[in-house]
């Protein structure tokens, strides 16, 4: 089988994904040490490294979202049904007889249709949700300045931003599985390191 | 040893409230004898040597000779002290009008002065207070001395209605030690501003034993290094009591009855007037930590300062009493005689005068929410003896903004009431005569005068109710190295388990979401192992 190789992924966008999954990783870890599932770091020192890693991830975003725009990629989100049934078709029957992956990825579509579904939900539900919630949290002693005082409730606040956190880990387990789903298990990593895709 | 044996003698002494005052018992006494110079930090900054003074200059038989020659020149100074708590033992709330004060209430310890005047006002700040005809507007009824002592050789006993001793005397009784009359014209002579052992000689004897009432405030504080308080460290800072309550016009600042639970706002710069300056953020501000530690001045929000960085009270074997039971009191030993018992510590266990004890140091606090507006019992109120009695109820809610989540030392104990009436009761305890409580052993003699005295109704029914005090924890401020970590209280079984109306994460979460996400996560993870297993499987079986 011959094999072609396309360039993916840009150096930033390399950059972005890869900090970005650490910070979320971390947070993730250090996120459930708050809620109290576990003890690693400590509660106080959890907090420390949650909130250093909120604002690490608040300064990544500034750029991304920059980025995004002036190049025009925050197009590679948009929802299609192109292709679609033939993803659905390729992750629960095909994949598994060795049927071509019906998706081939272009600088100008480099995301199946699933996966920009998946993405869009990331970048439009769990993201905001998270760091709506993160931020509120964080300048809980403003509310009374902010006049939300009396309306928000911490506890709501924390109840969002854990199932916030669920939702990303699910989502995180999920991405991880799929990375090998490509024309070879690992041929989706490569791309992300490298930013060549091997294609069909 | 030496605290063993303040508290022992200090056990000695027969009278209840506030006895000791007096008295720095024998060996608290040394110890503030041995520091002849004043605790000050140095030498009176003051522009007038009172030796000079022709005024004072005279020998003093009593007390009041000093007033009356303290005011030829300080003219406005009893006034003043007329009008505050030191002096009146009353204190209006201002916001219920309730009228509460030593000369009110009847609290956890000794229960109330009333009866009992002759003991109890060698802690008041005057003379003669022996009974409830003493004349409130006599200004040389006024004590300058027990708080402008500076030779530590000033003393009142309990038996003189708050007259300094003019005689020598055996005190204890029986106990082979005398006490010679203080040296007037000297102590006049060498009068400055309060020091830690003026304040100290009533307030960290309270309830008739050092550290007994407060644990907070005890002997230890004369001397104190920086890990038992980071502002009075002798070494350190030595802060006196006045240096947090700054007074102006005599009127002491800082009162639990009108306590500042919630200060908010920056730090109190000089001329500023303001109600409340020996509030930690008075210096402090209610953002006191770093910036960079944005969630620790975010807590001011909901707590007080003295929640983390008091992490125990009674940090010292002194310590300080839990709990008082008057039931027990009356009991005799085995000889039928009289007796009394010490804790493993020496600390006072049992009196046949005054019932049992429990003692601690040490102490964890117990935390609650508090505005600062306490409604007391007050003598003659209704009480309900099939609950514990409060003998304050704290105010406070979570959702007040002028509330804060406090330490508080609860007092418990059993005091006597009228079981017709359902009030508590005013007994007559000190003295020499029939009817007192500690001579003759008779509790219904002892109602029964103690309730003349305060003109209530006594059935003549008594029985013994459970009752509570609950007081905020304010002194002995640790240093920063020893304030609570952030895991005392958020965990599952931490310092605040039991505070209400406030999320804290580690300590709360919603077990439905908690089952819900964990199972969303591992289905998703079974889902992909379940597919990966599938690939496997079938690229072999086409391999």
């Amino acid at each position: 089988m011959a094999t072609n190789k396309i360039y993916v992924f840009k150096r930033f966008e390399r950059f972005w994904h890869w900090s970005q999954a650490m910070l979320i990783i971390f947070m993730l870890i250090t996120g459930f040490e708050v809620h109290g599932s576990y003890q690693l770091f400590g509660f106080g020192r959890a907090v420390e490294l949650h909130t250093l890693s909120a604002w690490t991830l608040i300064g990544l975003w500034v750029f991304a979202i920059f980025w995004h725009f002036t190049t025009g990629e925050w197009k590679q989100y948009i929802p299609t049904t192109e292709k679609m049934m033939a993803m659905i078709q390729f992750y629960s029957v095909g994949i598994f007889k060795g049927a071509p992956h019906p998706f081939r990825p272009t600088t100008l579509k480099k995301h199946n249709p699933l996966q920009r579904l998946a993405y869009l939900g990331v970048l439009l539900l769990i993201g905001p949700l998270l760091w709506l919630t993160g931020w509120f949290y964080l300048f809980y002693a403003e509310w009374q300045a902010w006049g939300v005082g009396s309306f928000l409730s911490l506890e709501w606040v924390a109840l969002f931003h854990t199932a916030g956190a669920f939702m990303m880990l699910s989502f995180l387990i999920a991405h991880v599985y799929l990375t090998t789903t490509g024309h070879t298990p690992t041929s989706h990593i490569k791309a992300m390191l490298t930013g060549w895709e091997e294609v069909d | 040893m030496l605290s063993g044996k303040i508290i022992l003698l200090s056990a000695l002494v027969s009278c209840a409230m506030l006895t000791t005052m007096s008295t720095f018992s024998a060996p608290a006494q040394s110890d503030a004898m041995s520091a002849a110079t004043p605790l000050t930090r140095q030498k009176s900054a003051s522009t007038a040597d009172h030796s000079k003074f022709k005024e004072l200059d005279q020998a003093f038989k009593t007390g009041p000779e000093v007033t009356v020659a303290c005011l030829i020149c300080h003219t406005e100074a009893a006034k003043q002290v007329q009008h505050t708590k030191h002096w009146t033992w009353e204190s209006v709330d201002p916001k219920t009008g309730q009228k509460r004060g030593k000369k009110n209430i009847i609290n956890n310890y000794c229960t109330s002065p009333v009866s009992n005047e002759k003991d109890c006002m060698a802690c008041h700040a005057g003379y003669g207070w022996q009974d409830s005809s003493f004349d409130f507007t006599i200004e040389k009824n006024v004590d300058c001395l027990v708080c402008h002592d500076t030779t530590a050789t000033y003393r009142k006993l309990p038996g003189d209605a708050g007259h300094p001793i003019y005689e020598r005397r055996e005190f204890p009784p029986k106990s082979g030690k005398f006490v010679d009359p203080a040296d007037l014209k000297k102590i006049a002579q060498n009068i400055g501003k309060p020091s830690r052992s003026n304040c100290g000689s009533c307030h960290f004897f309270g309830a008739g034993a050092n550290g007994a009432k407060h644990g907070d405030l005890d002997s230890s504080l004369q001397h104190p290094n920086k890990y038992l308080d980071v502002h009075m460290d002798e070494k350190g800072l030595n802060f006196d009591c006045t240096t947090c309550h700054a007074t102006s016009s005599h009127e002491v600042s800082g009162s639990r009855y009108n306590m500042a639970a919630a200060t908010k706002g920056p730090a109190h710069i000089r001329g500023n007037p303001d109600s409340s300056p020996a509030a930690c953020q008075s210096c402090h501000g209610n953002k006191p930590h770093p910036q960079h530690m944005t969630k620790l001045n975010q807590h001011t929000a909901k707590i007080a300062c003295q929640t983390c960085h008091i992490p125990e009270y009674a940090r010292n074997d002194i310590g300080t009493e839990l709990s008082w039971d008057w039931s027990k009191a009356t009991r005799m030993g085995e000889d039928g005689k009289p007796f009394v018992r010490k804790d493993s510590a020496g600390r006072r266990a049992f009196d046949s005068k005054k019932g049992e004890w429990v003692w601690d140091s040490y102490v964890i606090p117990e935390y609650r929410w508090l505005n600062g507006v306490s409604t007391y019992t007050v003598i003659g109120d209704k009480i309900d003896p099939g609950k514990t009695v409060q003998i304050n109820e704290v105010g406070g809610s979570p959702n007040d903004p002028d509330s804060r989540i406090w330490p508080t030392k609860v007092h418990r104990g059993k005091q006597p009431y009228d079981t017709v009436n359902n009030t508590l009761t005013v007994q007559h305890t000190a003295g020499e005569d029939d009817t007192a409580l500690w001579h003759n052993y008779d509790w219904q003699k002892a109602i029964r005068a103690g309730m003349k005295a305060a003109n209530l109704p006594y059935s003549g029914n008594f029985d013994f109710v459970s009752t509570e005090l609950t007081w905020p924890v304010t002194h002995m401020v640790a240093p920063k190295e020893d304030a609570l970590s952030c895991a005392q209280c958020h965990s599952k079984n931490g310092r605040l388990k039991d505070i209400q109306g406030v999320y804290m994460p580690s300590r709360d979460a919603n077990k439905l979401l908690d089952t819900a996400g964990w199972a969303l996560a591992l289905l998703t993870l079974i889902g992909v192992l379940i597919h990966a297993g599938i690939r496997i499987l079938t690229s072999k079986k086409a391999g």
